[in-house]
């Protein structure tokens, strides 16, 4: 027996999570399908930055959408996902670095984009005083902060629910289809049909638009982060380096998560990630060396969520080139869960209304595709 | 001083020097292979042996025959050509047989063909009312004390819960002119009808005797109290007093020191964190790994022997360690392993050595109350999350340990949910009317345990390291 909704929300991240949760908000219907739970990966396993800072110019809008909502997410969630916004800060460590900030700074207000600002070595001992005494200057985006990913993912997930989501966790969608000018998709022994289908299955998702005929240079990566014990707070702002992979955030308990992009192996059909000791390693010295303080603090857990990377390092972000009603979500390239409450909000703008005022047209699926096809 | 594995790559990796440990490692390094034991303690034994070489225990009476078997197993270990560590914590396994060990501060990486896990137990949760006051804490710590140092209490001490390790300790504690002033016997008393119909096999069990023994020589000098049914601990930043019913009829004591233990439970943390399959065990009420019978799990190449594979006790932890150490020779060299006692001969060891357990088992199921806990009693002790806290998140939508860390830091700080684990995994499957097996554990990750950022900063640099990745 299939039961008929107004769309077909594939994965349980923040992304799908956000979109089911704004299409209910616009009247619709949606159902919200997982195979884990809501959160299970990267959404829920990331180091929860909140930031419009040194991100690609193309989803800078979408960017800029997502900080009004999270800046009221109370609002939406009734529940604050522990997002505070006591900025993120880009630090150079020598004057080359320093002139590559002032370059991006000057291109953005060229393009009108006014949230990156670059500081001096002052400033930026003002913002960050346990930073190394070398380091020239750097970027401040002073919207910015972080969240709880897990709590985060979780609130959109209830709050989808509350407003009258389908939600089903534990399994997976499968045989997706189109006939009838429906979209139709196995969930276990149920069926659902709807004439809308969004794809936001994460490092699953790129397998999804394969199979529909679209395929994207999407592979599946695994970032990896480690959280210490607690410390005394010496650091407000998310710090990120301009030359090494390291980023760096004190959270109001004292403990401090250590990120930056260094990889493990993703063991997708497992769920399973294992990790690169030896490039943690490297993160740990980066962090030696710059903040002192932190020497002494003990290393508790490292982890990594599996998710999806394209090519350009773009998400893959609105209709489907080929098929009416199919809408891609994914490819976030380790920088999708500040997107996440903006794209729902926009996903949910493009199937509804047909548009958007936010500018996304770079994010679509049809920029892999040569204009001849 | 610091002493670093002397090869990067072993034959086989044992991990934890108890009874198991001990007897893994000297059977494998007989057989001809390159062996590496690694151990977290100052000396082998485990716990069950623990400082067996070095204890100040002189007189043999007072820890008991059964502690000194233990030297026969350090001495044939002792006689191989395995390589031994001791203080040396294994903080991270995967599933590519990769091992980094912390030994004195330095961390090293190793790899191996075969590991065998020997990781042991730990002590079951014991979430009372007022279990995290200075002056509460478990047997096993007290006899750590004891069997390392020869620490006994001699302030007012009260030993509450059940088990044969709980009298164990309250015999060597007398043994050595300690002061136990009351034990508060847990057992329920629905569980001596359970127990029962698996009485045959234990009367006819090494236990049954030494066991009767030990409890008469206790019960002679302490008044023990049986069947009861409520415990909390009480005091003003320290513990003063214990509150305890009985018979349906409550009391107070003055206690100074308060000893737990229900049992102790395999340690999975490394096991778990490596990827290996666990079960619920609804009769030993824990989490076990799935083995096939030579103790190999669902990892390739990962092996579990001793109490972490379920527990059986030192006599079934030593057969268990020879049978992992004689799969992993049959592997790496079958004609070595022609030389070793014969599998089937093992097997038969094992299956007498387990007699009698599953009657300890059931007799001694530490009840509901005492492993799920209510109200405002802590659960997670290192952030403080009661129980109360716990189903509040149950409530608006938490469905499993992992989830419950997006609404409790349930599980996140230093213990890795050794203290906690179990108990949310109960209170959560009661609450939501779910199996422990449906609700599930933590996914644990390494490091297994902590270790300063200082030392895997000054751990070998990587190729990647070398080249300096500049950030695209």
């Amino acid at each position: 027996m299939t039961k008929n909704v107004d769309a077909i929300v594939v994965g349980g991240g923040i992304h799908g999570c956000s979109t089911a949760l704004h299409l209910c908000l616009a009247g619709l219907k949606p159902v919200l399908i997982e195979k884990d739970y809501a959160g299970r990966h990267a959404s829920g396993v990331n180091a929860g930055g909140v930031r419009q800072l040194a991100r690609h110019i193309p989803e800078i809008p979408l960017s800029i959408r997502s900080m009004e909502i999270w800046e009221k997410i109370s609002d939406l969630l009734d529940d604050d996902c522990s997002f505070e916004s006591y900025g993120q800060v880009l630090v150079a460590e020598n004057e080359e670095e320093l002139a590559i900030c002032r370059a991006r700074v000057t291109e953005l207000n060229a393009l009108g984009f006014t949230h990156e600002e670059l500081i001096d070595t002052a400033e930026l001992r003002r913002l960050v005083p346990a930073v190394a005494e070398t380091c020239p200057g750097g970027v401040v985006s002073r919207r910015d902060g972080a969240a709880n990913p897990a709590q985060a993912t979780t609130a959109f997930r209830r709050k989808a629910e509350q407003l009258g989501a389908t939600v089903r966790e534990g399994v997976a969608a499968t045989n997706i289809r189109h006939t009838d000018s429906l979209w139709h998709v196995d969930v276990g022994a149920e069926s659902f049909a709807a004439p809308v289908l969004v794809n936001a299955a994460g490092a699953w998702a790129g397998t999804i638009a394969a199979t529909l005929g679209e395929p994207v240079p999407v592979e599946t990566v695994a970032p990896m982060l480690m959280i210490t014990s607690r410390v005394p707070h010496f650091i407000g702002p998310v710090v990120i380096l301009r030359g090494r992979k390291l980023s760096f955030k004190q959270f109001e308990n004292g403990t401090v998560l250590i990120g930056g992009g260094h990889l493990a192996t993703p063991y997708q059909d497992r769920n399973e990630t294992v990790l690169d000791w030896k490039s943690l390693a490297t993160s740990a010295r980066t962090v030696f060396e710059l903040f002192p303080v932190m020497r002494d603090a003990t290393i508790m857990r490292a982890w990594a969520g599996i998710e999806a990377k394209t090519k350009d390092d773009l998400p893959v972000f609105g209709p489907s080139s080929r098929h009416k009603g199919l809408y891609h979500q994914f490819g976030f390239s380790l920088h999708g869960f500040q997107l996440g409450p903006g794209a729902g909000a926009v996903m949910a703008e493009l199937i509804v209304n047909g548009g958007t005022q936010t500018r996304v047209g770079d994010l679509g699926i049809e920029r892999f595709y040569s204009p001849t096809l | 001083m610091t002493v670093a594995p002397e090869r990067e790559e072993y034959d086989v990796v044992v991990i934890g020097a108890g009874p198991a440990g001990l007897a893994a490692a000297a059977t494998s390094s007989e057989a001809g292979l390159s062996t590496l034991l690694l151990d977290e303690n100052v000396g082998p034994g485990g716990q069950v042996f623990r400082a067996i070489d070095s204890t100040p225990v002189t007189e043999r009476n007072q820890l008991g025959a059964d502690y000194w078997v233990g030297a026969e197993l350090v001495q044939a270990l002792r006689a191989s050509d395995a390589e031994v560590i001791h203080r040396a914590t294994v903080w991270s396994l995967d599933r590519n047989l990769d091992i980094a060990v912390s030994i004195g501060g330095a961390s090293a990486f190793v790899k191996a063909k075969r590991v065998i896990l020997a990781t042991g137990a730990l002590e079951r949760p014991f979430p009372i009312p007022g279990w995290t006051l200075p002056g509460v804490m478990t047997a096993g710590a007290a006899q750590t004390m004891l069997k390392s140092s020869a620490l006994v209490p001699d302030g007012p001490t009260v030993i509450a819960g059940q088990g044969p390790l709980l009298w164990l300790l309250a015999a060597q504690i007398l043994r050595l002119g300690g002061r136990i002033d009351r034990i508060l016997d847990t057992t329920e008393r629905g569980n001596y009808f359970a127990a029962l119909p698996h009485a045959f096999a234990f009367l006819t069990s090494p236990y049954f005797t030494k066991g009767l023994s030990m409890m008469r020589e206790v019960k002679a000098k302490v008044q023990v109290v049986s069947g009861v049914t409520e415990l909390s601990a009480s005091g003003d930043g320290q513990l003063a007093s214990m509150s305890y019913v009985a018979g349906g009829k409550r009391e107070i004591i003055p206690a100074d020191l308060l000893l737990l233990h229900q049992g102790v439970v395999p340690n999975v943390n490394l096991a778990m964190a490596a990827g290996i399959e666990h079960r619920w065990d609804d009769l030993q009420l824990c989490w076990s790994p799935v083995l096939d019978a030579s103790g190999h799990s669902s990892v390739a190449g990962i092996a579990i022997a001793g109490d972490g594979a379920g527990i059986g006790g030192a006599n079934a932890a030593v057969v268990r360690g020879r049978i992992a150490a004689r799969a992993a020779v049959e592997a790496l060299a079958p004609a070595a392993a022609a030389k070793l006692p014969a599998m089937a001969s093992l097997r038969a060891d094992l299956a007498k050595a387990e007699r009698g357990r599953v009657f300890l088992d059931t007799l001694f199921r530490p009840a509901p109350q005492f492993r799920i806990p209510a109200g405002d009693t802590i659960v997670c002790r290192c952030e403080e999350v009661t129980a109360k806290d716990i189903l509040d998140a149950v409530a608006i939508g938490a469905t499993g340990p992992n989830q419950l860390k997006a609404y409790r830091r349930t599980g996140m700080g230093p213990c890795q949910g050794r203290l906690c684990g179990l108990t949310v995994t109960e209170l959560m499957a009661q609450a939501r009317g779910k199996s422990p097996q449906e609700i599930g554990y933590y996914r644990l990750r390494a490091p297994v345990k902590p270790i300063t950022l200082a030392e895997l900063a000054a751990v070998p640099k990587s190729e990647d390291d070398i080249k300096a990745v500049v950030r695209g």
